[in-house]
This record gives C-alpha cells, sequence and structure tokens, in this order.
C-alpha cells in the first residue's frame, strides 16, 4: 500500500502500519498516524481496509495513537527508497528544542553532497522540511527528524 | 484521586480551544506571508494545532457522554460555550506579533505536553507523546524568528519590540488556576499551568536574551477566556469559522 503523499514508500515501509492480525475471523490492521494533522490518515486507513476486503478478508482499521510514530520506525529499506525518489531520509539524532539555529547535516539526495541549507523547516506535506544543495543547486525535501 | 465528568470536559474543551482558535488564526495567514517558506510553515503549524483540536475535541465528546461529535463541539456552540485563552484569540497583527503569539504559546505548550505525556489519562498521554514531538518545532522555528526580527533592522526590532508590549497583558493567563485545574493536575491528569512558569520564563529568557528584548512587564493582566468571556475580536473570528455550518446545518461533502 503506497503512502498517498510519498507514494515512493508503502505504510509499512515508513512505520504508519503497525500491525496485521486475524481476530476471531477478522483482519485487524493497526495504523500510527505520523502528525495530529496528517490529512492523509483517513486515506491511508480507507486504502488499508480495502486492500484487506479485496484481498477476500473481513477487515477493521485500528488507530493506535500510543506510542507515538517516530522517523526510527522507517526501515532501511524505506530510507533507500526515499532517497533513490530524491527526499533525505531523517537523520537518526533526536530533535532538540534546544537547538536553536542548530543545523543538522543533510546529505544531498541527488548529488550526495553534504554541502546544504536549509531553506525553510516546514516543506510541501507536514513531514518534510525544504532543503537545497550548494554544490549541485538543486532543492530537495528533507523526510523531518521526529 | 478521581476527577468529575465535568471537571474532565471543561478542561478537555479549553485545551481543545486554545488548538483551534490559533489554529484558525494562523490559517488566516495562508496566501499572506511576507515570503513563500512562511506561507508553508503557519498552515503547517495551524494544521498540527488543528490536528491535536479534533483529538481532543473527539475525547471530550467521548467522555461527555452526549453524542456531540468533534464538528459540534467546533462549529456549533456560542461565543460564550468557548473556553480558549485571550492571548490565542487576538487579532494578527504583523508577521512580529503573529510569530511572538505562537512562540508563547509553544514556550508554554512544549513542558505541558512533556509532563502530559506522563498523565495517569491514557488517551491524553496519547495525544501528548505526539504532540510535544510537533510541538518543538513549532518553539524553535517561531524562536528564530523572534531573534531574527529582534535583532534585525530599526523597523524589525521596533515592530518585535511593540509586539512584546501588545501581548504582555494575555501571558499571565497562561498560567491561571481555579476549581478544573486543580482537580486535573491532582489526578495526574495534567501539570497545574502554574507549575510551567519557570520552564515559560527560561524558553523565553534565552531567546530574548539574544534577540535583544526585554521581559514583558505586565501592567494589566487580563483574564475570562476561561469562562468564557472574550474580547471583541472573538465574534468576528467564529463568525468566519462557523459560516458554513450556520448557514447549511448539518452540511457535509
Amino acid at each position: 500500500m503506497p503512502d498517498p503523499e510519498v507514494p515512493c514508500v508503502t505504510v509499512a515501509d515508513l512505520g504508519i502500519l503497525r500491525s496485521v492480525e486475524i481476530l476471531g475471523g477478522v483482519a485487524v490492521a493497526r495504523v500510527t498516524p505520523t502528525y495530529s494533522g496528517c490529512p492523509a490518515v483517513l486515506a491511508i486507513e480507507l486504502a488499508v481496509e480495502t486492500a484487506l476486503r479485496e484481498a477476500g478478508f473481513d477487515a477493521r482499521v485500528e488507530r493506535v495513537i500510543s506510542p507515538a510514530w517516530t522517523t526510527d520506525w522507517i526501515t532501511e529499506d524505506g530510507r533507500q527508497k526515499l532517497r533513490a525518489y530524491g527526499i533525505a531520509p531523517p537523520a537518526k539524532a533526536s530533535n532538540s528544542i534546544r537547538a536553536l539555529f542548530g543545523e543538522t547535516q543533510v546529505d544531498c539526495p541527488q548529488c550526495g553532497s553534504w554541502q546544504t541549507e536549509r531553506v525553510s523547516e516546514f516543506g510541501s506535506t507536514a513531514c518534510k522540511a525544504l532543503y537545497r544543495c550548494t554544490a549541485c543547486r538543486e532543492p530537495f525535501d528533507y523526510f523531518k527528524c521526529i | 484521586m478521581e476527577v468529575s465528568r465535568d471537571h474532565l470536559v471543561t478542561f478537555l474543551l479549553r485545551l481543545a480551544d486554545d488548538h483551534l482558535i490559533l489554529g484558525h488564526r494562523l490559517s488566516e495567514w495562508c496566501g499572506h506571508a511576507p515570503m513563500l517558506e512562511e506561507d508553508l510553515a503557519m498552515p503547517n503549524i495551524a494544521l498540527d494545532l488543528i490536528g491535536q483540536a479534533r483529538a481532543l475535541y473527539q475525547y471530550a465528546g467521548e467522555v461527555e457522554g452526549k453524542g456531540r461529535s468533534e464538528d459540534d463541539l467546533a462549529y456549533l456552540r456560542r461565543e460564550r460555550e468557548y473556553l480558549n485563552c485571550l492571548m490565542v484569540e487576538r487579532p494578527n497583527g504583523d508577521f512580529a506579533h503573529t510569530m511572538l503569539r505562537q512562540f508563547y504559546f509553544s514556550a508554554f505548550m512544549h513542558p505541558f505536553w512533556e509532563k502530559a505525556s506522563a498523565s495517569t489519562d491514557e488517551t491524553l498521554a496519547g495525544i501528548a507523546a505526539k504532540a510535544v514531538k510537533e510541538v518543538s518545532y513549532h518553539v524553535r522555528h517561531c524562536g528564530e524568528w523572534v531573534i531574527r526580527l529582534g535583532d534585525g533592522t530599526e523597523e524589525s526590532a521596533a515592530r518585535m519590540k511593540a509586539a512584546v508590549e501588545a501581548l504582555a497583558p494575555y501571558v499571565d493567563e497562561l498560567f491561571e488556576t481555579d476549581a478544573v485545574s486543580e482537580a486535573v493536575s491532582k489526578a495526574g491528569i495534567a501539570p497545574a499551568p502554574a507549575s510551567l512558569r519557570s520552564s515559560f520564563d527560561s524558553t523565553v529568557q534565552r531567546v530574548f536574551a539574544e534577540a535583544f528584548l526585554d521581559m514583558p512587564e505586565t501592567a494589566w493582566p487580563q483574564t475570562g477566556g476561561r469562562q468564557g468571556r472574550h474580547g471583541e475580536a472573538m465574534g468576528y473570528l467564529l463568525a468566519e469559522l462557523q459560516h458554513i455550518q450556520r448557514t447549511y446545518p448539518g452540511a457535509v461533502w
């Protein structure tokens, strides 16, 4: 099931799909949203439920908010796919409010250079920030670390 | 210690209303921000706030048990039934004013959500664990703007100083204590607002020092929002927010 906003990765790659179990004859999928206000949550839940029904299951989707989703749940495979798609995967370090003006090193997904700069902390979707590579001059999205 | 249902619902509505009203104010900037990056940033922050508000309204509706949905609570109450603090309903003013207001609110909410992540209330703990990560970004983003403008040109510094003065009367209300906040803090559901003051002050002091701003002096602290007494701007805000539901009751798409 591809993510509706970042279609190069599946909801399992992103760690949004937590589990699928057969409980009393019903396929129960558990889904954890990335951001409180993520507009794709409902689309993801419907898509997962539809996919299970099309595969012949009686299906139900449960939204689980605790523990909260973190970018650490993105699989290694998912990180590779993001990079190949032109989105820099999240840094592994944790996010801290003490890092005022503190910049994380983000490598350019196009040319691999570390000479990049942040254009905006907030990008085209809630989960991304906007960066620019000063080596190859290409702008790119960075999957924010939360 | 058990908390009464009324107290819990009031507490949840206050929190949800803060987030909905501030989210609405921020969304007014969409298409009007001084630069494209901020045109993305402010609606992004608004989206986080409204997402948090939705989760809180849903939960408030469940606890209340009268069958009110998140939409009923967000769109179909009267002005006096909204329990947000006064700071969030203030008109946006200029960009400096909006950024400072957002910085204050985020500097208050960050330690709030951090403590609420360990809430005895499982649902609130879940909402908090998600929100605290989002608010970290807001504190940083808005804090950087306060510094950039405060320590910027003569014009930007003057505007930031004016914002500090204009918002000063609305800071203290964030930390207000009453029977509701006392009941939920005694039950371990949420931190007592007054206990967050030192954390808030140290965040603000750190940023103000870099921004060459003086800490605000509160000459006329304003209060009343938690009891539903609002300023003159609130009615206009609600007129816009509720317009579709008031014109076409029950409209869905």
